[in-house]
């Protein structure tokens, strides 16, 4: 009897001791020792600020949101809480259109199904892209033959028909060595893999079954690196590390007469990267934008997040497109560009410049 | 100090001395028996060796204190420690009370009809549902309809009823496994039916139902899809209101519904990363659950080890 | 003796707690029912929307899974071959391990090593289940490529292997428990009748526990066909009718954790698809937990 009233008491402290940090509400214990990163801008004005901001979706977008999320934190010394989920842009989504959260993490645009939602909620969204997200085809370092590769070659090699049948290198190109391909790419179930087969096949999550999926990016890296006639395609910000266990593959667009391009930055961002390079968005609602430490808040990100995403390995929009991103929130003009459908290679600006529609 | 020749005999009299005196077959099955028990200690060993490589020179005081950031070398499990110890600490109290007393109502209570076979079907068969069915049903009832939002006592809740069926099989079989004529003999003395389960029962079943308990919670503290579904955050730099505070009564529930997150989804998310600074953190996120693991069945070990010493049939 | 009359209320005050309590812990139990009850309502009523498009032939004999694809099938058989394959090597793994680590940390071993190494087993159970699948992926698959040449990366049986590992404290936990209650006075008469250790083991303590073995066996069974991350790591993406486990497959929770936590929108049938994939699982695992009732039923022996 006296041994559990003790194991209670003990409890009890333990419970006051964990409380104990909370007890200054928010204050990041590494306070001190973050002077905020290189390049912030902080001549937004963040005093007189409170609240809590909701922000869940995609897992691609997640490191970004994660970034600004904790230098706008820090920036206002806690007095506003961000917080930040990773449901995946579909159950994210699911949430914005019912009104739960404030912002919604996207690596897609939203679709007429969740569109149906919002409305039926009363929810209006204003899209912003926020960066880009190179997809990179890659090959094992020891790979000579591959240094560039034409869209169509990868439909080919990527489409449903080639299934149990494109199977080698060189029925590919034929002065490719005649052994068999191995193909890693992205789960079925990502953005990912939509924007690809988009882009490379035509139509989205149109794709033979029988390559290796993968939902972690850093299996994908490992799968390519083990195997000599490996091919995959993965998102930059995992290649970029490994850039020394994988090369990448320059692709060639025909539709747009740059010749191969590899990914890189530069080539993302002005645009000559194509068709692989797909922008992420953020979805703010327009009831939320209405709260002033959310309008503080998305100024801040379309400010700094050039400069965080790198930080992250993703690459920055060019800075006009942040510029008409800014104007669209500040004119809180709601709606899509996109019309509920995805579509791939389209530059940044056209899709600012489109009239959003509900 | 013992030397090394007498220690190596010590263990080894230990471990087999006493089969000197036995039959070949028992011999034979002696060693047959400390081999399979080493593959799972070795296998074990093989993982914490793993994790230890990567992530023990991570972990000091700043690892743990540290609220996630995008710089591996900044962040910390904080509100990962503080959200998994109170989402187990509500597991806790939900799951054994109600598995316990479950598990009494149908080995004591119940009458031996069809109903109690459909209930004992059917726990043994919530015991196969994945985990992240739990999620998907403790979204749409406990957060959405009952409306208790993304919070703490939503997420204790629904890891609770995952590992219901662990506690309530096992309270059973440690029900069961007591003879006959402890009941019979308590009954003849005249003691209600509450009594002989409060008085007789359940202190001898008490190391049964701590075996339980220490592989349910074991399992509940690992969990990682059924939270995410449920609202659980991946990034969250405060930790929840404390219970208690300077003015009557002193203590408060505002805990229970604030958001949160816990260990098992810091390491999913870092383990994921591309930058390999992220893996270290993630491999010593999982050396610190488990050493949270083992200290909150440390009780549940001293119980059933002084349960077990009280046997005496 | 005359009954008093104060006697008399306090005996009826005595069966009225008494009733409280039984009405109390009967409400406790029903819990289970609902719980049941929430899980397969919710399973119901979104598979309703799936199988309105897809039709139960189609459903149950299409060989391909590939909902996510422009060119949708929908034939759950590809999900169950790898749930099935990768439970029965994992339960090849733990079942015989398990029952012999219970027999001799039960009979054989002496009091300190037995004290000392169930809790060792049993922290196999708190290592989080994504170390597990990275386990499986990065070490022992490599391991089990030099013994099988051509495995693959990815198959079901290093993720069956290492999902045996960890189920293997379940197994031996609870049937040590269940073997440790049986009485003295059962061994003691084995010995007397001349029977080794073995012997007794085997012959006389191991049916006496077999009501706790059994449940021991079916928690096991259950936690091998429910387990995710282990399968969703190591275990490939790709649906795969295939009944040899050195292939890649898909099981079905590992589809359930790619969908709910992706990029599908909710309410489309890619999603609702998982509702019908989970309620299959639901129905197996049912199916299985009536054969084990059954059976436990007929060989339980009581003392």
């Amino acid at each position: 009897m006296q041994r559990r009233f003790g194991l209670g008491s003990v409890l009890f402290a333990a419970l006051c001791l964990v409380g104990c940090p909370s007890s200054d509400s928010g204050k990041s214990p590494t306070g001190g020792a973050t002077p905020s990163s290189s390049a912030t801008k902080s001549s937004i004005d963040l005093k007189g600020l409170s609240g809590t901001i909701t922000i869940d979706g995609s897992s691609t977008v997640y490191p970004v949101a994660e970034a600004v999320a904790e230098e706008f934190q820090n920036e206002s010394k806690g007095a506003v809480r961000v917080t930040v989920g990773i449901k995946g842009t579909g159950g994210g989504f699911k949430r914005f259109c019912a009104g739960e959260t404030d912002i919604s993490n996207a690596s897609r645009p939203i679709l007429k199904e969740e569109m149906e939602l919002a409305r039926s909620n009363n929810v209006e969204y204003i899209e912003l892209p926020i960066c880009f997200d190179a997809l990179t085809i890659a090959v094992h370092p020891e790979n000579t033959w591959a240094k560039t590769i034409t869209v169509e070659e990868l439909r080919r090699m990527w489409e449903p028909a080639a299934q149990g049948t494109l199977t080698r290198w060189n029925q590919i190109r034929p002065d490719w060595p005649d052994q068999e391909m191995r193909l890693f790419g992205a789960g079925t179930d990502s953005g990912t893999f939509d924007y690809f087969t988009e882009a490379v096949v035509g139509k989205a999550k149109s794709c033979r079954g029988d390559f290796t999926a993968s939902e972690d990016d850093n299996v994908l890296v490992q799968g390519i690196a083990g195997n000599k006639y490996a091919l995959g395609f993965l998102p930059y910000a995992y290649y970029q590390p490994n850039a020394n266990k994988l090369r990448a593959v320059a692709v060639d667009w025909e539709k747009d007469k740059e010749g191969p391009v590899l990914p890189s930055a530069e080539t993302v961002v002005n645009g000559t990267y194509n068709p692989l390079s797909r922008p992420l968005f953020i979805y703010v609602s327009k009831t939320a934008a209405a709260r002033p430490e959310v309008d503080k808040f998305i100024e801040y990100y379309l400010t700094n997040v050039a400069t965080l995403a790198t930080e992250v390995k993703y690459v920055p929009l060019p800075s006009k497109a942040y510029e008409m991103a800014l104007e669209r929130f500040h004119a809180r003009q709601t709606g899509t560009g996109f019309g509920g459908v995805p579509e791939v290679g389209l530059p940044v600006e056209e899709i600012l410049k489109r009239e959003p529609k509900q | 100090m013992i030397s090394p020749k007498r220690l190596i005999q010590k263990v080894v009299t230990g471990l087999f001395g006493h089969m000197r005196h036995q039959s070949r077959q028992d011999q034979l099955f002696n060693v047959v028996g400390l081999a399979c028990t080493l593959v799972g200690i070795v296998t074990l060993g093989a993982l914490l060796i793993d994790l230890a490589v990567q992530g023990l020179g991570r972990i000091d005081w700043q690892f743990l204190t540290s609220f996630p950031s995008r710089h591996a070398a900044r962040a910390g499990i904080l509100s990962a420690i503080v959200g998994s110890m109170l989402i187990m600490l509500v597991t806790l109290f939900t799951a054994v009370p109600l598995g316990v007393a479950a598990a009494v109502y149908l080995e004591e209570y119940a009458r031996k009809n069809w109903i109690t076979t459909l209930i004992e079907i059917n726990i043994a068969n919530l015991a196969g549902v994945p985990s992240i069915i739990y999620g998907l049903m403790a979204l749409g009832l406990l957060v959405y309809y009952a409306g208790l939002g993304q919070s703490i006592l939503a997420g204790g809740l629904t890891l609770a009823f995952l590992i219901l069926p662990i506690v309530i099989v096992a309270t059973r079989e440690a029900l069961r496994a007591i003879p006959k004529d402890i009941r019979v003999g308590a009954f003849a003395l005249g003691s209600t039916k509450w009594q002989v389960v409060r008085y007789h029962l359940l202190p001898y079943s008490m190391g049964g139902i701590a075996t339980g308990v220490i592989i349910a919670m074991s399992r509940a503290i690992g969990e990682t899809a059924p939270l995410i579904l449920m609202g659980a955050l991946t990034f969250i730099a405060f930790l929840p209101p404390s219970p208690v505070q300077s003015d009557p009564p002193f203590v408060n529930a505002e805990w229970l519904d604030s958001p949160f997150t816990v260990l098992p989804i810091q390491m999913f998310n870092w383990v994921s990363r591309p930058d390999p600074a992220f893996l270290r953190n993630a491999a010593a996120t999982g050396l610190v659950l488990i050493a949270m693991t083992l200290s909150m069945n440390a009780v549940a070990l001293v119980v059933r080890h002084r349960s077990r010493r009280r046997i005496h049939w | 003796m005359t009954p008093v009359a104060s006697d008399m209320w306090i005996r009826a005050g005595k069966r009225f707690l008494e009733r409280c309590i039984e009405l109390l812990l009967l409400i406790a139990a029903l819990f289970s029912v609902a719980i049941t009850c929430g899980i397969v309502a919710i399973l119901i009523y979104e598979s309703s929307g799936f199988f309105a498009h897809v039709s139960l032939t189609e459903f149950f004999t299409d060989t391909q899974w590939t909902p996510l694809f422009a060119d949708a099938h929908y034939g759950i058989m590809s999900l169950v071959a790898g749930t099935l394959v990768t439970t029965c090597v994992a339960l090849a793994v733990a079942l015989p391990i398990g029952t012999i680590v219970a027999i001799y940390l039960s009979e054989f071993a002496p009091p300190l090593f037995r004290e000392t190494v169930k809790p060792i087993l049993e922290l196999l159970t708190a290592v989080p289940t994504v170390v597990y699948g990275y386990f499986a992926l990065l070490f022992v698959a490599p391991l089990l490529q030099r013994i099988i040449p051509g495995l693959p990366t990815f198959s079901m049986l290093s993720a069956g292997v290492v999902m045996g590992i960890m189920i293997i404290p379940y197994v031996s936990s609870l049937s040590e428990d269940a073997m440790r209650a049986v009485p003295k006075l059962l061994r003691e008469g084995s010995y007397a009748l001349g029977a080794n250790r073995l012997q007794t083991s085997i012959g006389v303590v191991f049916p006496a526990a077999l009501s706790g073995i059994g449940a021991a066996y079916i928690l096991g069974i259950s936690r091998a066909i429910g387990e995710t991350m282990i399968v969703a790591i190591a275990a490939g993406m790709q649906p795969n009718l295939t009944l040899d486990p050195r292939e890649p497959a898909a099981t079905i929770t590992a589809y359930i954790v790619q969908v709910s936590l992706g990029d599908l929108p909710h309410g489309s049938i890619g999603y609702q698809s998982i509702f019908a994939a989970g309620l299959v699982l639901f129905c197996m695992t049912l199916f299985f937990n009536v054969i084990g009732h059954v059976l436990r039923r007929r060989y339980r022996e009581a003392y």
